[in-house]
């Protein structure tokens, strides 16, 4: 019918092995309610929730447990009937591996909903106004399900005019496979869902991004798609990373998302598969998102699958329906082998951003032998998508040349890894460019606390100086006034009342206890 | 449980494998070598590898490194095989070990070892042997091919060499075409180690051991330098073929211009990188004082590559062009 869209590819990358057949054998099956649900406050990008229940309320499924706490937050709800058993810190998934504050549902097996959806259903997205639609994703406690879990509804208020929607259906780390078989599965609803976002956008075009590695799921985008003309799906081929959003706007449109900028500012909007659904489903159906497709792999498990699972089920208990692990294991990673992070333990739950649990055998990961010197070999330039030096870069963290460091653009990185991936001296680079991240973040917090207090210091230096002249000021008008005293024969003692002002008016400094305290306080 | 960042999955290529590909990469030059030259160059061989793995675990011992990870990486028998074919066969053994001792301690363990030396090794063995022991560094075989007993083995100049003092006696190449040490295309048996290498070279190129920006840098610019004057003067200078198979040219673009430690590292100062060693290798060799001029120009290059590196820069993703800071 129409030709299809012209793909204009992206710099480095590598082809890595796909390990997607294992999970994607048997169809989505939707997981059972464990006992516990924990639903940690903070599962996306900005503060975290504020609980609007109490310890031992009874909560239905899709009731708000907690709400957005200002404009960059998200609301989160039950995702299963029971009961309300702690408000406290727990474990999390974290790569620092520290608590977090949870709410826990103890379940109680019923699976009520709740019977009056908090918002109306709505059948027809377009007749609702754009506004109205961001105050239901945000509702609905939508955040980016691809992994990054930035609150949805921002997105979906760009303020400025969006010429394309790009659907980020690529998934081009190994092993995961949720977005593939929600996209084989449910393309009606992905496609309802980015017609529900072009509208709320106000874009006329929408491109889909598929690795050529998954057919099915193009069939079925192509299928559901068919009727609407401003939609295309764009077949690209399977390299890593092209899932990066920058790389797949790259792939897609030709352009590049400005250093330090947004998609939105080559007039771009980014969404997840994932997400378009949710959306759709909160409109639809006046569903929040309380369940999300989730991975389970790798050789270590042992019956590989995708499970739709409620958000708070813990990591234990999804690798337990998937029939546990088999033989030696490595670290649980949450997420993809390239760019995941690997857990300290499986009593943590699953948050909406979680797309993956794959557990591999030890053999198969990175071995702990000590890095051989880097040999400037330069394999790690090859497959940089985004251009930079990763050997410079490495030489500049390690020697702390942090400076060096950020003029070579190390905040330009994406950390996806492919450097490290093909290092023959195996080296961590990407943690090399974490450790000089962080270290220039708290460098940077450093200066500003050095600076505030220089402000301060230099604010107390002046009013000091201030108070002395008035003070020297007081003095003199007092020395002139005796002087006229002196000068003129006596008369009446009013001058001594303005020399009692005059007094009154240099007393407060002289005490002066404050800046001494400031002091100390420092 | 062990709880690493990512990326995660095992990483396949190592060091050992790299530097295992260079050197399986010389066969078919070393092949020739013994064809056209006997097996005098397998002794050198044998001498130097022996030599710098012996330097390479006293150094390692002295810096109290572990021995076992870095004698196994390789680098010390590549450095060791390159520095063994840039000497004449049957030089005597304490000319390979001097040599060796240089490339290993001097060159490499001094700055820190694997990785940290700015100079090519091999080279800085060779330069210091060429230097101080010019005689025995200059005395090399004629051609005796292995198939022709008869050939005798007496001592004469290579054919850049050759072709140098020639030209300085006044002759013209024309007149210098027929003389002994030269062949078709250039020095009589010299033009097929040349193709050896070559060949190796392109294998390398072919598994992406090695990226094609160096070699084709350093064979680009002694290819165009050779043009032009041969164009102008062809009596007085010799033909761009004649340079790319002489000396060391082959064995310097595949195999020593590209030791990635000391070359510039990105793409464009790899080309760069390359095409200074083509056009020094050129004027050395024309209006120098050495016959062969791979050593020199790889050792002046070294110099250059970190400020090639610096102004070469890839443009990086969502910064405009020339956006430098």
């Amino acid at each position: 019918m129409n030709t299809p869209p012209r793909i204009y590819g992206f710099r480095g990358g590598l082809h890595l092995p796909g390990h997607k057949e294992e999970s994607t054998r048997t169809p989505i099956r939707p997981a059972p309610v464990p006992p516990v649900l924990v639903l940690p406050l903070q599962q996306h990008i900005g503060a975290p929730a504020k609980p609007v229940v109490k310890v031992g309320d009874r909560v239905l499924r899709g009731q708000t447990v907690a709400a957005a706490e200002g404009y960059v937050s998200a609301y989160i709800h039950a995702s299963s009937s029971g009961t309300v058993a702690a408000i406290e810190d727990r474990p999390i998934a974290h790569p620092s591996g520290l608590s977090g504050p949870c709410l826990a549902i103890r379940t109680d097996g019923l699976d009520e909903a709740l019977a009056q959806p908090e918002w109306e259903p709505c059948a027809d997205c377009t007749k609702l106004d754009p506004a109205e639609l961001r105050a239901r994703v945000r509702r609905a406690g939508i955040v980016g399900l691809g992994g990054a879990a930035f609150p949805s509804f921002i997105k979906l208020n760009p303020g400025r005019p969006v010429d394309t929607l790009v659907i980020n259906g690529a998934e081009c780390e190994p092993y995961i496979t949720c977005d593939q078989l929600l996209m084989a599965e449910r393309a009606d609803e992905i496609v309802a869902g980015a017609r529900a976002i072009l509208h709320a956008v106000g874009a006329q075009r929408c491109l889909f991004g598929v690795e050529d590695n998954k057919p099915d799921a193009i069939g079925a985008l192509r299928a559901a798609a068919q009727a609407d003309p401003r939609i295309e799906i764009a077949v690209v081929p399977t390299r890593y990373p092209q899932g990066g959003e920058k790389q797949l706007i790259q792939a897609l449109t030709g352009r590049e998302v400005p250093s330090v900028g947004l998609p939105l500012d080559i007039g771009i909007v980014c969404h997840n598969p994932g997400t378009a659904r949710a959306v759709w489903r909160a409109i639809r159906y006046a569903e929040p998102l309380t369940a999300r497709v989730v991975t389970v792999t790798g050789g270590g498990i042992r019956a590989p699958q995708n499970f739709e699972a409620r958000i708070g089920t813990p990591i234990a208990f999804l690798i337990e329906q998937a029939g546990g692990t088999v033989g030696e294991t490595a670290a649980p990673i949450m997420g993809g082998p390239m760019m995941g992070f690997s857990l300290r333990s499986t009593d943590v739950p699953m948050v909406k951003a979680t797309n993956c649990v794959l557990v591999l055998p030890r053999a198969e990961v990175r071995d702990p032998a000590p890095a051989m010197p880097c040999i400037r070999c330069g394999a790690c330039v090859e497959v940089c998508p985004i251009g930079l030096l990763p050997q410079q870069l490495y030489w500049f963290a390690r020697g702390r040349e942090f400076e060096k460091a950020e003029a070579h653009h190390l905040f330009d990185c994406i950390e996806c890894g492919c450097c490290a991936q093909v290092c023959p001296s195996h080296i961590p680079l990407v943690q090399y460019y974490r450790y000089a991240k962080t270290e220039i973040w708290a460098e940077e917090r450093e200066k500003r606390k050095a600076d505030e207090a220089r402000e301060r210091f230099e604010a107390r230096q002046a009013r000091l100086e201030r108070e002395e002249r008035a003070k020297e000021e007081a003095r003199r008008k007092k020395k002139e006034a005796l002087a006229a005293r002196t000068a003129a024969p006596k008369s009446v003692p009013a001058p001594l009342v303005g020399e009692g002002q005059g007094e009154g008016a240099a007393a407060p400094p002289t005490p002066n206890p404050l800046p001494q305290g400031e002091g100390e306080a420092r | 449980m062990n709880v690493k960042s990512s990326p995660h999955l095992a990483v396949q290529p190592t060091v050992a494998q790299v530097m295992r590909d260079v050197l399986l990469a010389l066969i078919p030059g070393v092949a020739a070598y013994v064809l056209f030259f006997g097996p005098g160059v397998l002794l050198n061989l044998a001498l130097a590898a022996a030599s710098c793995l012996a330097f390479e675990a006293a150094a390692l011992r002295l810096r109290g490194k572990p021995l076992r990870p870095f004698l196994g990486d390789l680098s010390a028998l590549l450095t060791g095989a390159l520095l063994a074919l840039a000497l004449p066969p049957g030089a005597p053994w304490w000319l390979v070990a001097t040599g060796c001792f240089f490339a290993m301690v001097l060159g490499k363990h001094l700055f820190g070892g694997l990785g940290y030396n700015p100079f090519n090794p091999a080279m800085v063995g060779f330069v210091v042997l060429l230097i101080s022991f010019p005689l025995e560094m200059t005395r090399w075989p004629g051609p005796q091919p292995l198939w022709d007993a008869a050939t005798d083995a007496l001592s004469s100049a290579t054919p850049l060499d050759h072709v140098r003092t020639q030209l300085g006696l006044g002759r013209t190449l024309a007149e210098i075409g027929g003389d002994a040490p030269l062949g078709w295309l250039a020095g009589r048996g010299w033009e097929w180690v040349s193709l050896g290498y070559l060949a190796g070279g392109l294998w390398l190129l072919a598994r992406r051991t090695i990226r094609w920006q160096i070699p084709a840098g350093v064979l680009g610019g002694l290819f165009l330098t050779a043009l032009a004057f041969w164009a102008a003067d062809g009596d007085r200078y010799a033909s761009p073929p004649f340079h790319l198979l002489s000396g060391a040219a082959m064995l310097g673009a595949f195999f020593i211009a590209t030791d990635p430690v000391t070359a510039a590292t990105t793409p464009r100062g790899r080309l760069l990188y390359g095409l200074g060693i083509g056009v020094l290798t050129y004027a050395i060799r024309t209006w120098g004082n050495y016959p062969d001029a791979i050593a020199f120009a790889v050792l002046l290059l070294n110099i250059c590559a970190p400020t090639i590196d610096r102004y070469t820069q890839p443009r990086v993703y969502g910064h405009r062009p020339r956006q430098e800071p």
